[in-house]
């Protein structure tokens, strides 16, 4: 029923498209072999970094590897991607 | 020359025994002279889909270990001129066997078979380290589900991370019907995610594990679809240029298999 939905909508999408997809994502990950130390490592040197010309809100800061479409748009690139929430920036570095 | 070929692929029940046992009668039907390693102790299954377990005397334990020669643990399969078994220890454990046992062994058996095949067991402890160990390129077997092609990729990765580069990827149990209607990845979908290039791509068939029951590999059966598509791949291992059987793929299907074998790509 839900598929039959879907496919009225336009929104129907092949099963292995969604494998293809998953797999993509799962490798990057797998190839990357980062470690969640790795990570927290990362981390805590960018907070080291930022901390020097703002104040961040180190507890809400997430970091994750991910993936990308590269300039091209043709591939998909693997990325690092940080959010960063910032309290305020201090004014020292003027 | 001979070679030393080790079929493996990460996940287990993908069907590394059923291509050995396959490969290996193929050769031996095209006049080479083959051995076949199982190189999965305790778990020993290449005798049994042989159809050669009730002739087991000796196993690769006791060869590695010293306890007999290497021509007392092989078993001769009496159907097909020149194919060979060494069997798998059952009641000993990985540890029985080291890297080094296994490329001193390989190298000595280099001087009478012009193939020897190794069955790898699933996984990539010591048991994987051990099957391509003495190997000079590997076979990787896949099927088109997400955890195999996932596993498929990080024993790619270890391979080539131990020397043995440029793997050949062989894509199992490939639903035709399913490909068609989007439900399974299709060999050019593999392909894509892996990047390696393809030694062949084998249908399921039921003539399996018919095949298996009885213990005669399937490549032995003209009615087979899947033997038919493991004699391809025996040619291809040979050297010879053999097209891909068509399993409905997309569009450019044709072309996408010339340019992965090396064929004339225009």
């Amino acid at each position: 029923m839900l598929l039959d939905l879907s496919k009225l909508f336009g929104k129907s999408k092949n099963s292995k498209d969604l494998a293809k997809e998953r797999l993509k994502l799962v490798l990057i990950h797998d190839r990357a072999n980062v470690s969640p130390q790795f990570l927290e490592m990362v981390k805590g040197e960018i907070i080291k970094v930022i901390s020097n010309y703002m104040d961040v809100d180190e507890d809400s800061l997430d970091i994750q590897m991910t993936r990308t479409k590269s300039e091209d748009g043709d591939s998909v690139v693997p990325a690092l991607v940080a959010n960063i929430p910032i309290r305020s920036v201090k004014n020292s570095g003027k | 020359m001979s070679e030393v070929i080790v079929i493996t692929s990460g996940k287990g029940g993908v069907g590394k025994t059923t291509t050995t046992a396959n490969i290996g009668t193929g050769l031996a039907l095209q006049g080479k002279k083959v051995v076949l390693i199982d190189t999965d102790i305790g778990l020993r299954n290449l005798d049994v889909v042989m159809g050669l377990e009730n002739r087991i005397v000796y196993d690769l334990v006791d060869v590695i270990e010293g306890t007999c020669r290497i021509k007392q643990a092989l078993i001769k399969d009496k159907r097909f001129e020149g194919l060979h078994l060494l069997p798998a220890a059952q009641t000993r454990d990985k540890s029985a066997v080291n890297p080094e046992g296994m490329i001193k062994l390989c190298e000595e058996l280099r001087n009478d078979f012009d193939y020897i095949l190794i069955d790898c067991p699933a996984g990539i402890e010591q048991g994987f380290k051990n099957a391509i160990a003495g190997a000079d390129r590997a076979i990787v077997v896949t099927t088109p589900e997400v955890s195999a092609v996932r596993d498929a990729d990080r024993i790619i990765g270890l391979l080539e991370a131990n020397e043995l580069k440029n793997p050949k990827l062989l894509i199992n149990r490939v639903r035709q019907d399913m490909v068609k209607r989007g439900d399974m990845m299709s060999m050019d979908d593999i392909i894509d995610i892996l990047a390696i290039d393809l030694i062949g791509v084998v249908p399921d068939d039921e003539k399996i594990i018919v095949s298996t029951n009885k213990g005669e590999p399937a490549v032995t059966d003209n009615k087979s679809a899947a033997g038919e598509a493991y004699r391809a791949i025996t040619r291809r291992i040979m050297g010879e240029d053999v097209p891909l059987l068509n399993l409905g793929s997309e569009d450019g299907f044709m072309f996408k298999i010339k340019k992965f074998l090396g064929l004339k790509v225009n």
